[in-house]
């Protein structure tokens, strides 16, 4: 796979003298063509300000950002074949959705015919059609956000960066255009950068994330690796709800640990770089861990008090309070008879299914 | 229930309103009306006639003052709205830096210092100027008229600069836009009626103005204001009422123009 954007030890340092600030530190990213990428993180990660130095809006302190291997990071934007949808749109008020889909094509000195020709390509890949003589203040936030769309593929970037332009909608229209998303990056066979503090979008539309934190890149990769084997802490917290245990590695035999936890209960768990007798903190998904009757039966890990039972309609989440004092949540399916099997305040065991606890890199 | 707080229920809010509507415009209305008067009374009616508008048609000095009115206005409101919106560009369209309050506080001064301050400065430095270059002309006026305007022009475009969405600017740029064609085809359109009214607003005031061109004018170069101002130490008749009423009725035109052409922009 060929490498479309290049991020090698960038920097960027907002402020002079002692009001500085670090808002991406040293970040190594490879973006590959054709490729769906996330950079994902809370705000002020500096997800964002990494977009705008690809985009050319930020110019980084440190480090070289290569475009199919030439660096452009002092480029000023208007040269680089990269285009953006920005989060509040920005669509020209005073042009009609059409002209501002053409905006960049007659910027690039484009001929009139091949300008209105590609327009009506564009309005046709958005279904803004009918809309196109229409000014931008007439039509709906769902719709200004696909003028941006168009607006921004019309010129045919090497790279789409997207700046999480999905906020502004509301919860059914976003579901809609994340699927849509996905559908003209297919079509288009551009490299989409995407930005988002959503994990659950970031999970659903890209080929691979970037977890980021206070301006560095935790970890890389696809949507799987990245839920089922949470570099550290912050990013099993970030992405989904986790469960934390902690222990110490009593044996280990090929890929598999043996961990007593503090509780006095004993959880196999798959482990790369531990040795016997580490300290080690394991994280379980809800949804691979069930609440069952005591006495357990099998692969029960642990016990503790039911606390509260949340019904979600597909499933329900059960709170269980730990000996130590945490809570550890489950998350199960809901099945006809499963609602009142448990009665808040009584004692219930934990069962972790096979393979599904993971001991974090040690030290994170 | 206690009803939210309204000034409209204040006892005398009506009585008050209509005083101050009628101070304001009591005055203009008297006026208007005597610019219709046959004889040449400011004080007696004695019946309707067109006859002050004519007489002031026909009067030479009239109609040379409003030329010359027009001509120093227009002159001096295009150069003030040109230096008003570079400045106006200049100081918006940067990041903050030490000194950039002053410059704001330089560029508006102008509105704070006492006319008759600038006035007599004016008339000292022109007098020397004259002196030295021998040139008597309009020019002197244009320049007194353009550098008293530039800070009326000035707050409308700055404003409007403000309000503006700078990522705009920025999606301008992402879409191959230079700088210069950001401005062209993105800045500039939506700056419009910033600088249209700070063009109105330049030209009415310059087209008003009293004092500064009582002291910088030389001989023969009254405005329509100073002739009229003239004519009060003479024989007052309502031909100044009816140069007075063809004024009004031309800015309440351009207000109105302004008014459609930038809701129609909106």
């Amino acid at each position: 796979m060929n490498e479309a954007i290049g991020i090698r030890d960038v920097s960027k340092v907002f402020g002079q003298g002692d009001t500085t600030f670090t808002a991406v530190a040293r970040v190594n990213i490879s973006i590959r063509e054709n490729e769906f990428f996330t950079l994902l993180g809370p705000s002020g990660c500096g997800k964002t300000t990494l977009l705008r130095m690809i985009a050319g809006f930020e110019f980084p302190t440190d480090g070289e950002i290569l475009l199919h291997g030439e660096n452009i990071a002092d480029m000023p934007p208007f040269r680089r074949p990269i285009n953006t949808v920005f989060q509040n749109y920005a669509l020209f008020p005073h042009m009609t959705v059409a002209d501002n889909i053409g905006f960049g094509l007659r910027m690039l000195g484009k001929s009139k015919a091949e300008v209105s020709e590609r327009v009506i390509e564009m309005l046709r890949l958005v279904k803004m059609e009918p809309m196109a003589g229409r000014r931008t203040s007439e039509i709906s936030g769902g719709q200004q956000q696909r003028v941006a769309l168009a607006r921004a593929l019309a010129p045919q970037p090497k790279v789409l960066l997207l700046d999480e332009p999905l906020s502004a909608l509301d919860y059914k229209l976003r579901k809609e255009m994340q699927l849509e998303l996905k559908r003209m990056q297919h079509e288009t066979g551009i490299t989409f950068i995407f930005v988002t503090h959503d994990q659950e979008e970031a999970l659903t539309m890209s080929d691979r994330i970037a977890v980021m934190s206070k301006g560095q890149v935790l970890q890389v990769g696809s949507p799987r690796d990245i839920y089922d084997a949470p570099a550290d802490r912050f990013v099993a917290e970030f992405i989904g709800e986790t469960n934390f245990l902690t222990g110490r590695v009593r044996k280990i035999a090929e890929e598999t640990a043996e961990v007593m936890l503090e509780g006095g209960a004993a959880i196999s768990a798959t482990a790369a770089g531990v040795g016997v007798g580490d300290d080690v903190t394991i994280v379980v998904r809800p949804e691979h861990a069930e609440v069952v009757a005591v006495p357990a039966t099998g692969s029960a890990v642990t016990k503790g008090t039911l606390e509260n039972v949340v019904y979600f309609g597909t499933d329900t989440h059960f709170h269980v309070r730990l000996p130590d004092g945490s809570v550890f949540v489950t998350r199960q399916q809901n099945r006809p008879r499963l609602s009142s099997e448990f009665a808040v305040g009584s004692e219930v065991s934990i069962a972790v299914a096979a393979d599904a606890a993971r001991i974090l890199r040690a030290g994170a | 229930m206690a009803k939210p707080f309204s000034v409209k229920r204040q006892r005398g809010f009506t009585a008050m309103a209509i005083a101050c509507f009628a101070a304001l415009y009591l005055p203009i209305f008297v006026l208007v009306i005597f610019a219709f008067n046959s004889a040449s009374s400011l004080s007696h009616f004695e019946g309707v006639s067109l006859r002050w508008f004519h007489e002031a048609a026909q009067n030479k000095q009239v109609v040379d003052a409003t030329l010359r009115s027009f001509h120093v206005a227009s002159v001096a409101a295009v150069i003030a709205t040109l230096v008003a919106t570079m400045a106006a560009l200049a100081t918006t369209r940067t990041r903050p830096y030490p000194g950039l309050t002053f410059k704001y506080a330089l560029l508006n001064a102008p509105l704070m210092i006492p006319e008759i301050v600038t006035a007599v400065a004016l008339l000292i430095v022109f007098s020397q100027v004259k002196g030295w270059i021998g040139y008597t002309g309009i020019g002197y006026l244009i320049a007194a008229h353009t550098a008293f305007c530039v800070p009326f022009a000035y707050l409308p475009i700055r404003a409007r600069l403000e309000n503006m969405d700078l990522t705009l600017e920025t999606a301008a740029a992402d879409l191959y836009a230079t700088r210069w064609n950001t401005f062209r085809y993105v800045t500039l359109p939506l700056l419009w009626p910033g600088i249209l009214a700070g063009l109105m607003l330049s030209f009415v005031i310059s087209l008003d103005d009293v004092v500064i061109t009582e002291f910088v004018k030389s001989a023969g170069q009254d405005t329509l204001p100073t002739y009229m101002l003239g004519q009060l130490r003479r024989s007052i008749t309502p031909e100044v009422n009816a140069i007075s009423v063809v004024l009004l009725l031309f800015s309440v035109l351009v207000v109105t123009l302004f008014f459609f052409a930038s809701k129609r922009r909106n």
